[in-house]
């Protein structure tokens, strides 16, 4: 596992890797997936292409994060996993597979991603995330 | 921290230092103080105190603990010229709050039936993560909702006058324009009006346990052995995503501008040192273009939120009249706990307007305030309390002595104790559930692991946070509620 979650009283806080930016990226957004479904398999039925712009990488991926509360909400959209993604000068292009949510039962409600504690560090070669989900 | 003093029984102070503009307070008793000193509720109360414009002093309730920015359970009060206002003083989830619906029903009758009031209620009420409401709205139709609130679904024939009588602010708040919401907020709120949610909100059906203050009590039309019915959600994604768009909008302008750069590694950790003390302290200036665009935008989410619970009610009232024909529910009242709104307060002898923020803390207005109906007037507000998920809820009353020290507030519920992931390690949601059971309890939940997380074992001691509010008289103790049944989203 390239994501592991952190004690934190009220919320969800999560650490995550990877060798490159964009896998670093994958496993946060592997941790939002987890937070908000659990252990459970979801399809890969639907499609949706994801973009993305930021300030800098936290913005990046705070803007990243959302799209998938986003998607969820107006669309019922549940992600299963990241088949591409791209990332040049605070863009993000991503193509995600996923399930309509009401196929399933889950009950997180992240409610928004947060600023709070987070940062997204190169370290010895590899890429460090970390931050905390609004439940 | 070694600069908290005990100023007398239950009332706490940091005395004003460094770049503190004013003194923080917090109300609690020395077993809720232990338990905030574990997490950061007292650097962030310290915190907020160092915000421009901040008048008196920043508070923290009883229930308090670490929030991002501002603590779960902390009140602050600015300056209309020269003070802020803070998205992440409010929260993400604008106008979560409680409503609180009195029956003509006793215990004794409806138990035989209470699992099947349980499955109708369940079935009638859309709840979890990513379903759909329970009706379906035009682009057009929910900016209406977001301009007129509760009233709003009271034109549709939902629900009366009476029912927005007994709500805050009449379940609309003034101000609130639909044209600052975002494309992206009313999308992700359109398919959810009238739904639950996940997480920690709940619907309960109850019984009044113990009455303490008989006369407020038979205003408030409650009275022992009543079966009542409790619900606690608020603007969905909806409040989410204004609160995010908000947040980024006020970096964006006043954030960065004199931050290091914004492409090093540790940009963020290196910004929270220089700036403000901490990014999600966000603001922007009350008087500022921004500023007000947000005050408007979270009005409008916040009146969301009222229609939100309006519309719950209403089917609430359907399917109990389903179950028991002759039912009748009368509001009692709804308070929101995630806000923050322009009112008069006492400051230095004389009155001022000022914006007070309210996070995961309500509004307890005693007598006389012109904020109130006629209705409650003369006994003041009622406030609600909920408990953990299996423990008693709580009707306060609102006081004076909350007006005088504590820009009229006073706690929001329990407060979490333990982390989900701990909770998760620790209980299974199937034994809770069978304990729920054992109690008298039953329960329709979305999952088990939902189920694990809300464990009661996870939060705050409700009747000490109670007994704090009272002693401390922000908050009067009128009634005890006991559960019977519960769904969670």
């Amino acid at each position: 596992m390239t994501y592991k979650f952190l004690e934190h009283t009220a919320d969800i806080k999560f650490h995550a890797e990877g060798k490159t930016l964009e896998e670093a990226f994958i496993n946060s957004a592997m941790a939002l997936k987890e937070s908000i479904v659990g252990k459970i398999k979801i399809k890969e039925i639907k499609k949706k292409e994801i973009l993305a712009e930021g300030e800098d990488k936290e913005s990046l991926l705070y803007n990243f994060l959302e799209e998938f509360l986003f998607l969820l909400d107006s669309e019922g959209f549940v992600l299963s996993l990241i088949k591409e993604i791209e990332i040049k000068d605070n863009k993000l292009r991503a193509v995600v597979l996923g399930d309509s949510a009401e196929n399933y039962k889950f009950s997180n409600d992240v409610k928004a991603i947060t600023y709070n504690d987070m940062f997204v560090r190169e370290e010895k070669g590899k890429f460090i995330i970390e931050g905390v989900f609004d439940v | 921290m070694k600069t908290i003093k005990k100023i007398s029984e239950n009332i706490w102070e940091i005395p004003k230092q460094g770049k503190m503009n004013v003194p923080t307070k917090i109300y609690a008793s020395d077993s809720l103080m232990e338990l905030m000193k574990k997490d950061k509720t007292l650097e962030q109360v310290k915190n907020v105190a160092m915000l421009p414009g901040i008048v008196k002093v920043s508070l923290a309730m009883p229930d308090a603990h670490q929030g991002y920015g501002f603590s779960i359970g902390g009140v602050a009060a600015f300056d209309l010229d020269r003070g802020i206002v803070s998205p992440g003083g409010v929260g993400y989830d604008i106008n979560c709050g409680v409503r609180l619906l009195a029956t003509n029903l006793k215990k004794e009758e409806i138990l035989e039936k209470k699992k099947e009031l349980l499955h109708q209620i369940s079935r009638d009420i859309p709840k979890g993560v990513g379903r759909g409401g329970a009706i379906n709205l035009s682009k057009e139709e929910i900016k209406e909702v977001l301009e007129k609130g509760a009233k709003w679904a009271v034109e549709k024939g939902r629900g009366s006058g009476r029912d927005l009588e007994r709500t805050e602010d009449g379940g609309c708040i003034v101000g609130a324009k639909a044209e600052n919401v975002s494309e992206r907020a009313i999308k992700r709120g359109l398919p959810q009006l009238g739904s639950l949610g996940a997480g920690n909100h709940f619907l309960e059906i109850q019984e009044v346990e113990k009455i303490y203050d008989e006369k407020i009590a038979e205003k408030f039309g409650l009275k022992e052995g009543q079966v009542t019915v409790m619900i606690h959600c608020g603007s969905r994604g909806l409040g989410h995503q204004v609160a995010s768009d908000y947040i980024k909008l006020m970096e964006k302008k006043y954030g960065f501008k004199d931050l290091p750069g914004s492409n090093s590694p540790n940009s963020h950790l290196e910004r929270r040192k220089t700036a403000i003390p901490d990014r999600e302290l966000i603001n922007a200036p009350i008087k500022s273009e921004l500023g007000q665009k947000y005050l408007s935008a979270m009005a409008a989410a916040a009146n969301f939120g009222f229609a939100n619970r309006h519309l719950i009610m209403d089917s609430v009232r359907k399917s109990f009249k389903r179950v028991f024909p002759t039912a009748k529910l009368e509001m009692v009242y709804d308070v929101a706990h995630n806000v923050a709104k322009i009112e008069e307060h006492v400051v230095n002898g004389k009155e001022q307007k000022l914006c007070v923020h309210r996070k995961g803390a309500t509004r307890s207005f005693g007598p006389g305030r012109k904020e109130l109906s006629e209705y409650y007037q003369k006994t003041g507000q009622p406030i609600l309390l909920p408990g953990s998920m299996g423990t008693a809820s709580y009707v306060l009353v609102g006081t004076k002595k909350a007006e005088e020290i504590s820009f009229g507030s006073t706690a929001h519920g329990a407060g979490r104790v333990m982390s989900r992931s701990q909770a998760i390690r620790d209980f299974r949601g199937e034994d809770i559930k069978k304990e729920l059971e054992e109690k008298g309890i039953d329960i329709e939940s979305g999952s088990w692991k939902g189920l694990a997380e809300e464990g009661p074992q996870a939060y705050k001691d409700i009747d000490e946070v109670v007994k704090v509010s009272h002693e401390v008289g922000i908050g009067n103790m009128v009634a005890k509620l006991k559960p019977l049944g519960v769904m969670k989203g």
